[in-house]
């Protein structure tokens, strides 16, 4: 088995929102990373997907809980450390029209974390920012100019080549490819797994889409109402999901196949995800779930390894 | 086949900007029949929400201007008609659903007068007899409670549930047609479910055609009869869903099947992209404009522009793989 890269303990990240409430963004999610796999992030908007990458990378400081990577608690680093952290884990963001500064010309965007660690200087400077764009596809006449004369997807590849200017380890991207059309969507995928191959990376991928999430990720974890439902191998999570929720989710997600469609049957779950600040008691989902028991109200259901490598919250497995 | 409820013949809009003028579309044709779901598929920028704007005529004139084609409802050309005859046209024969459910409610109105508006406007009918009709409709897509949810105001509905009133609003006046621009494409994928299948029943119950413009293609496998695949402003391939899935012509169609991944598909398979960005509409190119990113190009398609090419009743395509003269390569 490969070794732990990031290990994730009982993290808990909480917003006041006054009046002496707690949005619990983010409630007790434990899991691992290992070096050199993609781990992928899923659910629906307001389940603390992004809110846990934050939090991973510091972004945001833990409630309580802890982010392990490579020995260091990474909310407890300290001085001189806080800089080395910094480079090994990088993060690509969702919107690429709102991660790059309009008044920077690519070249210094790409360059800012190298000028900052100071790795790279003069000339090389310009050599491996020409490097880098050539790796993520543009060219090296793109270095002079600014954001607003690339299109998205071209911006996206900015935002990668930016986070990989430091040789990162381990690469959180939040939503990378949900604001590209779909042609887009596969050259940046497909750019992202070739540098994690030529790159020895490691990504956690956050997204929406499952069908994108399966096709990048070894694993895959469920998040809903900021809880971890369940985190198995993508092809067990597809063929063999075990929560009623994950049940759901992919049966909600319309294959571009109209055979399959009209063949397939559908568990369609009825009403809204509940509130974040005032959620249900114990599990969850249990006000949507079609197996919802009355222990499902009383009592949190305990994160466990339900089969060899595939963990679940739910009731119906203990 | 009769007279077809919506008939759109050639239509042609663009903006004038500084610096110079879009050709966002660019010689459009397709018709609608009563009671079927057309989709119009296509990524940004290729002008499935202009198409839709124009039929309801809610281009911006200016900087936009339909320069050329009709479109007919019920034999009636709407692209001629004054702003004043639209008014009796939108809401009352074409209804609208927009993307975002919550920037198309006003925040500062009840429910209850926003669902009402547009059918005591164009009915004459009391205004309890039109609360009637919106307590109806919230029943039929699906809002418990809907005397009590028609004096509430917007933000205390949530995304998947303002999307059902924007579609009960667009439902009030017994529409022939409804258009749909993304009407998912904000929503949860639990709750995009949900509105598809409100869709399907609203049709079977009230016999309502649909044009839906989405770039999802799973959603448009579940949903659509026909599909109208646009590339750069214009219809490059329409045909039936299994013509369109099983059988694509065009290449620009090929390839955007072939870049999204599938739920149940092979994870080793790398995704097949389609190279490049779409054209600068400003100048479209000369020949076809997909040809700058397309495999099978050939020296035609850089200077002349290709013929529609009809292949079954339903299915065409505007590309020159189809002339006598070249090769075949799928």
């Amino acid at each position: 088995m490969a070794k732990k890269l990031v290990e994730v303990k009982n993290l808990q990240k909480h917003f006041d929102v006054g009046k002496g409430k707690k949005l619990k963004a983010v409630n007790d999610i434990s899991f691992d990373v290992y070096e050199g796999e993609t781990l992928g992030l899923v659910g629906e908007s307001g389940c603390g997907k992004s809110t846990t990458g934050r939090t991973i990378i510091r972004l945001y400081e833990a409630t309580s809980g802890e982010v392990v990577f490579r020995g260091d608690n990474v909310h407890k680093i300290k001085g001189k450390k806080v800089k080395e952290f910094n480079r090994r884990m990088q993060m690509i963001f969702q919107d690429p029209y709102a991660s790059l500064n309009p008044r920077m010309a690519v070249e210094d965007i790409i360059a800012e974390g190298m000028d900052i660690h100071g790795i790279y200087q003069g000339k090389e400077r310009t050599k491996r920012v020409h490097e880098l764009l050539e790796t993520v596809g543009l060219n090296s006449e793109h270095a002079t100019r600014f954001p607003h004369e690339f299109s998205g997807g071209q911006r996206q590849r900015i935002g990668i080549a930016r986070a990989l200017a430091v040789d990162p380890e381990f690469i959180i991207a939040d939503e990378p490819i949900s604001a590209l059309d779909v042609s887009i969507q596969a050259q940046v995928v497909n750019l992202m797994k070739d540098l994690q191959k030529d790159h020895g990376l490691t990504y956690l991928f956050i997204a929406h889409d499952l069908s994108m999430v399966k096709h990048i990720s070894d694993r895959i974890g469920v998040m809903y109402l900021g809880g971890l439902m369940e985190l198995a191998d993508s092809e067990d999570l597809y063929k063999e999901p075990l929560h009623p929720y994950t049940k759901a989710l992919l049966s909600s997600i319309p294959i571009p196949d109209p055979q399959k469609e009209e063949e397939r049957k559908r568990t369609i779950l009825s009403g809204d995800v509940p509130s974040p600040i005032d959620p249900p008691s114990g599990c969850p989902f249990r006000t949507r779930c079609p197996d919802a028991m009355d222990v499902c109200a009383k009592e949190r259901p305990v994160w466990q390894e339900a089969r060899p490598n595939h963990y679940v919250a739910c009731h119906l497995y203990e | 086949m009769g007279q077809a409820l919506l008939e759109i013949n050639e239509l042609a809009v663009s903006f004038s900007t500084q610096g110079g003028e879009v050709q966002a579309v660019r010689g459009v044709t397709f018709a609608v029949e009563k009671g079927e779901t057309v989709a119009i598929v296509g990524e940004s920028g290729c002008g499935k929400s202009v198409t839709a704007q124009s039929i309801m005529r809610l281009i911006p004139e200016p900087p936009g201007r339909i320069k050329n084609g009709t479109i007919h409802m019920n034999g009636k050309d709407l692209a001629s008609l004054s702003e004043k005859q639209m008014r009796g046209v939108r809401g009352k024969q074409i209804g609208m659903i927009f993307q975002d459910p919550m920037t198309s409610l006003n925040p500062t109105l009840k429910v209850g007068d926003q669902l009402t508006e547009g059918i005591l406007v164009h009915q004459k009918i009391s205004k309890n007899e039109a609360k009637q009709e919106a307590i109806n409709l919230l029943n039929l897509v699906g809002i418990a409670n809907p005397e009590e949810r028609l004096n509430q105001y917007p933000h205390q509905f949530s995304g998947g549930m303002r999307q059902r009133l924007m579609i009960a609003m667009a439902l009030m006046c017994k529409p022939e047609l409804l258009i749909a621009d993304e009407p998912t494409t904000a929503l949860d994928v639990t709750i995009q479910a949900q509105i598809i299948d409100l869709f399907k029943e609203i049709q079977r119950k009230t016999g309502v055609a649909i044009i839906i413009i989405t770039h999802d293609l799973g959603v448009v496998a579940q949903i659509a009869d026909r599909i109208n695949v646009m590339y750069a402003g214009e219809i490059v391939e329409t045909g039936t869903v299994k013509e369109i899935f099983y059988d694509p012509q065009h290449p620009y169609t090929r390839g955007l099947l072939d870049s999204v991944p599938r739920l149940d598909g092979d994870r080793t398979q790398k995704l097949i992209p389609i190279v490049g960005s779409p054209p600068d509409l400003f100048s479209p190119p000369e020949g076809c404009a997909f040809a700058a990113r397309c495999d099978y190009a050939m020296d035609v398609c850089l200077s002349h522009d290709p013929e529609h090419t009809k292949l079954t009743d339903h299915h065409y395509t505007k590309c020159w793989l189809q002339d006598k003269r070249a090769q075949k390569p799928f």
